[in-house]
């Protein structure tokens, strides 16, 4: 005769109350831990997707997430020529907040080096991903967006053609993906006026030196489009991704181009360093002091309320004592109860969890890893908590019944 | 006190036992000698704190005496405050105990009760069934079986406490005011069947009782007053 199953089953309604309140607990311990995981995930999500072997930044930057980065866009064209490199684009990474159907929308916006990169590596879930130079848009499913919704963002209006899912970026805002050439145009869009009174301002300096006393026709040069001014240089862009050729160290290569006095390069592994000590390093480890917290905070409930069941019940221990129950019977029925206790605390957390988890605005990964250490833990807590209470059953004196 | 041994349920010899020291002492129980033999029924009278209840935690070893040996079924169970046995597994094996409430364990049913004496003393659970259903019908509280005690009257919850102390087939069966919560027609129920038990299952049976309308149904009765057997009477 099972007396744990026994008293729990007379007792259903109180157990299964406080098997839900430890559960909530539980739940929360196991969302912290997905919320630490989330933000590894996140972190480093776009690094994993992208697959660059080497990220080719402004010198002495963390770039491109972790810190702005600008560099020429054609140091795409010199890392190409490096021996070892396969293939060398350039991409562009940048926030912005717009307003959408009356709510703020945040999208990091991610260029891509069209023709070359299309996008084809993107996790699609709905529409395809870019298939012209301008104007089409790939976002992400948590931005609320949806194939065919119209986007005006600088002077155009980009469409919706394919939506990603679970692509955000570190600090969680939703991706989005167009050309190279979009992205520039939207993160350096300008107001007609600001054109006009930096075009009037070029003219103005342009008469202030000599060669503007000496060559008057420059004036309709440097008062019109910047793309008309060879001086002016290429446009600037974040980053460079490169891939390197099948059988070449990716480290040999980034020795290469690091030698360039204006660059910095990182590998995949260290842009994901980069991203994990910089960005989420002080996060992991308040979540990982609060989860501590927490699991000494269940452990202390689990014990009060196992220590209380067992108060409760303490009558009837007497009264096996009296008729002669070994100690090894009383001590089961507490474990027993304290384990069943943290089993279904921990069943209903992991329940609760999968389904509740899914609607946080932030990532909340649940891995195998965790969920068998808090597995483990909940087991140890259990048996930990049970402690008090077969304590003070130890001490129930069979004499009590007598009086 | 001259008994054959083998026809003992219980000799216990110069019994004391002593609450607190210096000049807190009690002595609540001094000097005691008892003997019970099987199939006999005595009751033990006296007034509140007489240490009746004492004298029953004693010969229950519930409690150990400061001095004074104690033998069940002619094996010395306690010399002075010394075990001689295993006394948890002795009380199992030897006892049945039955209290002026029943305390029945509330989260099992009528027949679970009167089981579990016997599954903690690793009678197979066929076994226990069968007597435990044996009992229940022997004492008229069959039909209760299911039933968890709450559901049950005090009458009915005290015949499953006594189908419960006999469950082990015990040498000696204490009660401590068994009818105190009882009216007087199912009190005086309760003290025959515990004549019927002590007779039919040939068990010493000790009834610590304030009633004394049913004393005609003790072989004996034992008077307590201070802490020492003040009379005897057949």
């Amino acid at each position: 005769m099972n007396l744990a199953t026994k008293d729990i089953r007379h007792n259903l309604g109180r157990f299964s109350l406080t098997a839900l309140g430890i559960g909530l607990l539980l739940m929360v311990v196991m969302g912290m831990g997905g919320i630490y995981r989330g933000l590894v995930q996140e972190a480093t999500l776009i690094v994993d997707r992208i697959g660059a072997d080497l990220w080719v930044v402004q010198k002495n930057t963390r770039g491109p997430f972790a810190e702005l980065s600008r560099i020429p866009r054609d140091l795409a064209d010199r890392a190409l020529v490096v021996p070892g490199v396969e293939t060398s684009y350039g991409f562009v990474s940048y926030t912005i907040q717009r307003s959408y159907g009356g709510k703020p929308l945040r999208l990091t916006i991610q260029g891509l080096d069209w023709p070359a990169d299309s996008g084809l590596w993107l996790p699609i879930s709905a529409g395809r991903s870019l298939g012209q130079a301008h104007y089409e848009l790939v976002a992400d499913n948590s931005s609320g967006l949806k194939v065919g919704d119209k986007l005006a963002l600088g002077k155009d209006v980009f469409t919706v053609v394919g939506l990603t899912k679970g692509l955000t970026s570190p600090s969680g805002d939703s991706m989005a993906f167009m050309t190279l050439t979009d992205a520039q145009a939207v993160q350096f869009d300008f107001s007609p006026e600001s054109i006009r009174i930096e075009r009037t301002a070029r003219v103005n300096r342009l008469f202030n030196i000599d060669l503007g006393q000496i060559q008057p026709q420059l004036s309709e040069k440097a008062g019109g489009l910047n793309s008309g001014i060879p001086a002016l240089g290429t446009s600037m862009i974040s980053v460079v991704l490169v891939t390197v050729k099948s059988g070449w160290n990716p480290a040999a290569v980034a020795k290469q181009i690091e030698a360039w006095p204006d660059v910095s390069v990182y590998t995949e592994d260290g842009q994901k360093q980069l991203l994990l000590k910089g960005f989420v390093d002080r996060s992991r480890k308040q979540l990982g002091l609060f989860r501590v917290l927490l699991i000494i905070v269940s452990a202390v409930i689990m014990a009060l309320i196992l220590y209380t069941l067992t108060l409760d019940k303490l009558h009837d221990i007497a009264m096996l004592k009296l008729i002669g129950a070994r100690n090894s019977v009383i001590l089961g029925l507490i474990m027993q109860q304290a384990l069943l206790l943290g089993s279904i605390g921990f069943c209903i957390a992991y329940l609760l969890g999968q389904w509740i988890f899914p609607f946080f605005p932030r990532r909340v990964v649940l891995i195998n890893d965790d969920l068998y250490m808090l597995a483990v833990i909940v087991l140890v807590i259990s048996i930990l908590a049970s402690l008090l209470g077969i304590y003070r059953a130890m001490r129930a004196d069979p004499g009590e019944v007598l009086s | 006190m001259n008994q054959s041994l083998d026809n003992l349920a219980l000799q216990a010899v110069g019994l004391t036992k002593i609450y607190g020291s210096g000049h807190t002492e009690v002595i609540a129980v001094r000097d005691v000698a008892v003997e019970v033999r099987k199939g006999e029924i005595v009751a033990l009278l006296g007034p509140s704190g007489a240490g009746k209840t004492t004298l029953l935690t004693l010969l229950g070893l519930i409690r150990p005496p400061n001095t004074g040996q104690i033998s069940i079924d002619g094996i010395l169970v306690f010399n002075n405050h010394q075990a001689q046995v295993d006394i948890r597994r002795f009380r199992r094996q030897k006892f049945g105990f039955v209290f002026q409430k029943a305390n029945l364990i509330p989260f099992l049913t009528a027949v679970e009760n009167v089981c579990l004496a016997m599954e903690i003393d690793d009678q197979p659970v066929k076994v226990s069934k069968r007597r435990a259903m044996e009992l229940l019908e022997y004492l008229g509280v069959a039909e209760r079986a299911e039933n968890m005690p709450s559901m049950l009257s005090g009458g009915e919850q005290q015949r499953v406490a006594v189908a419960r102390a006999l469950a082990n087939h015990p040498s000696l069966i204490l009660a401590d005011e068994p009818t105190a919560a009882l009216d007087s027609v199912r009190g005086r129920q309760v003290m025959e069947l515990f004549r019927k038990v002590a007779h039919e299952q040939n068990a010493g049976v000790i009834v610590v009782t304030h009633d004394h309308r049913a004393l005609d149904v003790f072989d004996r009765t034992l008077e307590m007053e201070d802490g020492q057997l003040r009379g005897k009477h057949n």
